[in-house]
């Protein structure tokens, strides 16, 4: 139940962190950041932490769960016990059970599956600070350090999520706008060939407020796709003085 | 972990090519128009033992949903509400794709996507529900069986839960002494509603879409959209699933279908209720 008097906008319009209704919170993103995985990415919004890392296109056993024409992809996200105000069970939950399906179903349609074969590709991805937002930074998270893994792909994936809180359309919501608010919707995005690749909705829109929370979510998409470009260039593009 | 899946139901290529070639056309293998349900048929009150209940045969698929309650405490972030919990299996003969054990994560999928559509517009008034604010709540189950795949799952499961919720009768609770809270059987009280709710599942199949897809249609499917969409007509949950992609003018048409044809779903469901009261 909302607190009494809690108000998520104020008189000025401003939200509870002092954002604008359609301003991103702070991000943090960093490609290569761990030494033994193939692929791995750091992607900080606010609050929320991620850590994803790929592995592969590699062999897997069983061979029977292989596919004869292309690479399977196994999927992980997960939460870890410290993450949240409660310490969560590190076992999966239901919850995170759906979410590894709903991110492996957007990450198989952007990975060319089709030039690995008889491999799996397997991405991971660990929540380590959970302030809402988890499933659109940890899918960042995976397409920059499937990048990173030189895993060829469609495009870079891009996501947030757009909610409804004190019945007005706010970008990017924060954990006390998830909790009091009216609905909540991540989506993911290939965001250069205009393709959403995850669409969820919790919580009640009217279409036009829907068809309102779609161009508001592409406009922080293409904000985020500039920043995961430019993680990936400090990697790979920039010189750095030492190796001159 | 969610893995690929590897035991897919396998569908004759030359079936394949007819089927999407028929779309391509408008058509449908079966004769149906892209945006027409099977024949639903939908029986209230089908289990006897339980609190609520309802039988849903969409084509195919059969679904039959049921209702058990019983009396627990809240949880402390909502002291005066009761509580629901919405579970879904797929029993092992229901397809020859499906294996015994725990809800995998098609099942968890389903139910929890009905949860939220059922939760988010308040379906059960479940601040009716408190017996002792603070300590006593109604808990319900919502138990949803899947007996036979012929494809949209999701829709069949929604009809039932919500045709469920909607008959179900609930035991009349009896504070006893030392706030001990007994059941009474004999005295039964209807589920407190706020409001409807169905779900339509839009398949994508070359930049067609289409409703209701068979279990066979299911295999070309590039990827689907369930949109809920309430008694009033506004969205009340959505769920991208599959591994194709959508555009968002298949997104926002998707939406126009599934307003479109939630109209069929709720009159399905409140012509069952005609022949309960």
């Amino acid at each position: 139940m909302k607190p009494e008097g809690l108000k998520l906008i104020n008189e000025e319009g401003l939200r509870v962190d002092g954002r604008k209704p359609d301003e991103l919170r702070p991000v943090v993103m960093e490609v290569g950041v761990l030494k033994n995985a193939d692929g791995s990415a750091y992607v900080q919004q606010g609050n929320t932490k991620v850590i994803a890392a790929v592995y592969g296109p590699r062999e897997i056993h069983p061979k029977h769960l292989t596919l004869p024409d292309r690479a399977i992809l196994r999927t992980r996200y997960h939460m870890v016990p410290y993450s949240t105000d409660e310490r969560k069970s590190p076992a999966p939950t239901r919850r995170e059970i759906e979410l590894s399906k709903v991110i492996r179903e957007a990450l198989e349609s952007v990975i060319f599956v089709e030039l690995y074969p008889r491999t799996t590709i397997d991405v991971f991805i660990e929540v380590i600070q959970a302030d809402a937002g988890t499933r659109t930074a940890g899918i960042m998270a995976a397409s920059l350090a499937l990048a990173d893994a030189g895993i060829p792909m469609r495009d870079l994936v891009a996501a947030v999520a757009v909610g409804k809180v004190d019945g007005q359309l706010v970008l990017d919501i924060n954990q006390l706008e998830d909790e009091y608010g009216e609905a909540d919707m991540p989506i993911a995005m290939m965001p250069s060939l205009g393709k959403i690749v995850l669409l969820q909705l919790n919580g009640v829109l009217t279409e036009e407020e829907f068809k309102q929370a779609l161009q508001l979510a592409k406009k922080g998409i293409m904000k985020l796709y500039e920043y995961e470009q430019q993680a990936l260039r400090k990697k790979y593009v920039e010189i750095k003085p030492e190796e001159v | 972990m969610s893995i690929t899946p590897t035991n897919l139901r396998i569908v004759s290529t030359l079936k394949k090519h007819s089927m999407a070639s028929l779309i391509e056309k408008g058509l449908r293998i079966d004769g149906r128009k892209l945006n027409e349900y099977r024949e639903i048929t939908i029986i209230p009150n089908y289990i006897a033992k339980a609190e609520g209940s309802a039988y849903v045969k969409v084509g195919g698929t059969v679904v039959i949903a049921g209702l058990k309650v019983g009396v627990g405490t809240p949880f402390p972030d909502t002291p005066n509400d009761g509580v629901i919990t919405v579970n879904a299996e797929f029993v092992p003969f229901a397809s020859p794709t499906f294996e015994p054990g725990p809800p995998d994560e098609n099942a968890i999928e389903l139910a929890r996507v009905i949860d939220r559509s059922i939760r988010e517009l308040r379906v059960v008034d479940l601040s009716k529900l408190a017996i002792i604010p603070g300590e006593k709540v109604y808990i319900l189950w919502l138990d949803i069986y899947v007996f036979d795949h012929d494809g949209n799952l999701l829709d069949a499961s929604m009809l039932a839960a919500m045709t469920t919720l909607l008959t179900a009768k609930i035991p009349k609770a009896v504070v006893k002494e030392e706030k001990n809270v007994e059941l009474n059987k004999e005295e039964k009280i209807p589920l407190p509603i706020n409001n409807k709710v169905v779900t339509v599942t839009v398949g994508k199949v070359n930049n067609k879409l289409i409703i209701d897809p068979t279990v066979d249609e299911e295999q070309i499917l590039e990827c689907k959209l369930a949109v809920s969409i309430s008694e009033d007509g506004r969205i009340a949950g959505m769920q991208k699933m599959g591994t194709g992609v959508f555009t968002e003018d298949e997104v926002l048409e998707a939406v126009k279908l599934a307003k479109e044809a939630s109209k069929t779903l709720l009159a399905k469901i409140n012509e069952a209720l005609s022949k309960v009261q």
